[in-house]
């Protein structure tokens, strides 16, 4: 094994090495003689998208539908400053993509040559780590490390800068047999000692909650969570990243927290005195005004990145560690108390939180007019394509819609955009999500708004065989932005009316497209629509769901305000004094 | 706030320096001090960090330094350590005036590094209190330029830095 081949010819075996099955990418300049090579593999599959963006998307959607690192590929200057967004949005929920972009040469590096940016400088905020290789040797070293990093500890994205003579000079091949990062260890067993704090905390709780994040879907350990909950009878929720972690239909979920979430779920957290914190982060979105979240609980928080301890809220006991790990460790420590006749007594605990649950259950008014309601069409999908289906959202109204009424059973069939909120997610992470998962319905739940800034993909989509599912809820407005201003700004409209329902005609774009697009206008139309979409799989499906534009996301928590101040509807506030 | 001094190892590797000044930064630390330098160990760097800060906001900044892959151990030096400066000071100084600012120099164990005829420049070292006090005396005869090195620390005693606990991460009581 000791010819010589070009830093190319490495790159592409280094990717065979690592099990890379997919690319998404672009060629270009830079990278242009890493796609030569890339033409011959028989391992990895290249598929060509529309957008870089489109790309990074695509990784993000594969990587979280799969549970393995996804790739994209793009080529230096704007080819890498599309990848940007998707980036900062794997960084943001912890998603495993490695990024490869082409950089000039070398020597060119600095000179403001053709296509040039400081893709390692602008990306290193938000990747976990990245590399420039300028030397064809450093190469495969570079990409084990790329997959180790971005697929160990807490999942991210990492980005590899590869100058273009280092891909064109000759070099020997030989895969690193191990990975030597003195600054970088994970830690992911927790430690004994606080893990007997916390089963001692949990048995002595009143009113305890199973406070699960997106980590919990990172390391698998939705089956152990389940056994923690049945063990204890303690109620969980999950956060916007963590649907499917738990089933819904489980009598001890309490649903979604958050500035969206229901009343059942905030108010657990809200009224709880312990908080037990597993793979979650306290995000704004969730706590509301941080001074009065959870004011009369004490915390356990377990993450396996230390940094997210005690950032946003002090924990009382700190457990840096695996969720899977820990929650193993958890049921073990508490079976130990269970066994000294130390049982927690959560009973009128979990009677109050069922009370609310079915007080305030979700739900939503179907319009005067007999238009489409938004949250009907999301609800029928749910119902219709099950909960084997994955379903990918866009950021708005319609992700929550999608998070609140579509019933998740399963980890990994929920893919969205949480931290970043990036619009024009679902389109392409559905795709990626359709190419991991073939056998798999995937819907894309997308707005108007998002819809328009991706959906070049439908292209790559139609051309490549993946017949991915798109249900456009279409109220011809940015809505979730338009819902603030009917709430915030005395319903001034300032540049949200899209006029979508006019232009553009979103049945004749899928047709452009090489996909199929159907149209549904009424609510008797729903079930038949959704229906017939599910039964073409010779190509995409866009469906155009034109609903009416004054629907708006309820419970909600203004941004700034406490949890206590949730509105189940406008100037609605739900009681928790029960009327016996 | 208080000052704090943090002794960063990390790998020499490019760009190290900018992801660690770039993270103080954007989680919004003002760096007071900074000194970088290789150290007894071959492809290590030592970053001498002062900043001011509270003590939970610093640790969460110490946690997301050890988050960076280059990132070898981050150590608090105690207010005790060995914490020393270099400044070079140009100093107006005629026939008048000369012996009195060679008189200072003296005091303060400082030594002059190059003469012109209506200048010395002075080189000093020590503690920050130190060379505060003598900038404090130099003063009234007319500081012509002035340049200081960022602030290098070690502990006292025997042990290594290699020897000490990090600071921070999760501290199980």
């Amino acid at each position: 094994m000791t010819d010589k081949i070009t830093g190319a010819q490495s790159l592409v075996r280094s990717l065979e090495h690592a099990g890379v099955e997919v690319v998404f990418g672009i060629p270009g300049g830079a990278i242009l003689p890493a796609y030569d090579p890339l033409m011959d593999s028989e391992k990895v599959r290249h598929i060509l998208v529309r957008h870089e963006q489109g790309a990074g998307h695509a990784a993000e959607g594969y990587a979280q539908a799969t549970g393995r690192v996804g790739v994209c590929m793009a080529t230096s200057g704007p080819g890498a400053t599309n990848l940007v967004t998707p980036i900062a949005d794997a960084y943001m929920d912890s998603v495993p993509i490695v990024a490869i972009t082409g950089q000039v040469p070398s020597k060119a590096i600095g000179t403001d040559a053709f296509q040039e940016a400081d893709i390692r400088g602008i990306t290193m905020p938000i990747t976990k780590h990245n590399f420039l290789i300028t030397h064809a040797e450093d190469i495969p070293r570079a990409i084990a490390e790329a997959f180790h990093i971005a697929g160990t500890g807490r999942p991210g994205p990492v980005l590899v800068d590869i100058a273009k003579d280092a891909l064109q000079a000759m070099t020997d091949f030989t895969w690193p047999t191990e990975i030597d990062l003195p600054g970088y260890r994970p830690v992911t067993r927790p430690h004994a000692k606080q893990v007997r704090e916390a089963a001692r905390m949990i048995v002595e709780a009143k009113r305890p909650v199973l406070y699960a994040g997106g980590g919990i879907i990172k390391s698998h350990a939705n089956l152990e969570l389940l056994r923690l909950a049945e063990l204890t009878g303690i109620p969980v929720v999950t956060t916007l990243m963590a649907r499917g972690a738990f089933p819904d239909s489980h009598p001890l979920h309490m649903g979604m927290p958050g500035m969206h979430g229901s009343v059942s779920a905030v108010g657990a957290l809200q009224k709880s005195d312990l908080l037990i914190t597993l793979g979650a982060r306290f995000d704004d979105r969730v706590t509301g005004r941080l001074d009065t979240f959870a004011p009369g609980a004490k915390i356990i928080h377990a993450d396996i990145d230390p940094a997210e301890i005690s950032k946003n809220r002090v924990a009382d006991v700190p457990i840096v560690g695996d969720a899977k790990e820990v929650i193993n460790d958890l049921i073990i420590a508490i079976q130990a108390e269970h066994d000294s006749g130390n049982f927690g007594d959560y009973a009128a605990w979990a009677d109050l939180l069922a009370h609310m649950k079915s007080t305030y259950p979700l739900g939503y008014d179907l319009p005067a007019d007999g238009t489409l309601s938004p949250q009907f069409v999301i609800e029928r999908l749910g119902l219709i394509a099950g909960p084997e289906a994955i379903y990918a959202a866009g950021v708005g109204q319609h992700q929550m819609w999608a998070a609140q009424f579509i019933k998740y059973e399963i980890p990994g069939t929920w893919l969205n955009s949480g931290g970043a909120g990036t619009m024009g997610y679902a389109v392409p992470a559905a795709m990626g999500a359709k190419v991991g998962c073939p056998d798999k319905t995937v819907w894309a739940v997308d707005g108007d708004g998002c819809f328009q800034m991706t959906n070049q993909e439908l292209v790559t989509c139609a051309i490549n065989e993946i017949p991915i599912k798109v249900a456009i809820i279409n109220n011809s407005s940015l809505g979730m932005v338009r819902q603030w201003q009917t709430l915030f700004y005395e319903s001034r409209y300032s540049n949200t009316d899209l006029h979508s329902h006019r232009i553009p005609d979103f049945v004749k774009l899928a047709d452009a497209y090489g996909c199929h697009g159907l149209r549904c206008e009424s609510p008797d139309q729903v079930d038949a629509t959704i229906e017939k979409a599910m039964s073409l799989n010779d190509a995409p499906v866009v469906v155009d769901f034109v609903v009416h534009k004054d629907a708006m996301v309820w419970p909600m928590v203004a941004a700034g305000t406490s949890n206590d101040d949730i509105k189940v509807a406008r100037d609605l506030a739900p009681s928790w004094d029960r009327e016996e | 706030m208080t000052r704090h001094t943090l002794s960063v190892l990390v790998e020499d590797q490019p760009g190290v320096l900018a992801r660690i000044s770039a993270l103080f930064s954007r989680r919004g630390f003002n760096i007071e001090s900074l000194a970088v330098g290789p150290t007894e160990n071959e492809g290590v760097s030592r970053m001498t960090i002062v900043v001011n800060a509270d003590e939970l906001p610093l640790e969460q900044v110490t946690k997301q330094l050890n988050k960076l892959i280059n990132v070898l151990k981050i150590v608090e030096l105690d207010p005790e350590a060995v914490q020393r400066e270099l400044l070079l000071v140009k100093v107006k100084a005629d026939l008048d005036t000369r012996s009195h600012v060679l008189e200072t120099v003296q005091l303060f164990r400082a030594k002059v590094v190059d003469v012109a005829t209506d200048s010395v420049t002075i080189e000093a070292t020590g503690s920050r209190d130190k060379l505060e006090a003598f900038l404090r005396i130099l003063e009234p005869f007319g500081i012509k330029e002035l340049v200081q090195s960022g602030l290098v620390a070690i502990g006292r005693g025997s042990r290594s830095i290699s020897d000490r606990s990090v600071r921070s991460g999760d501290r199980p009581t």
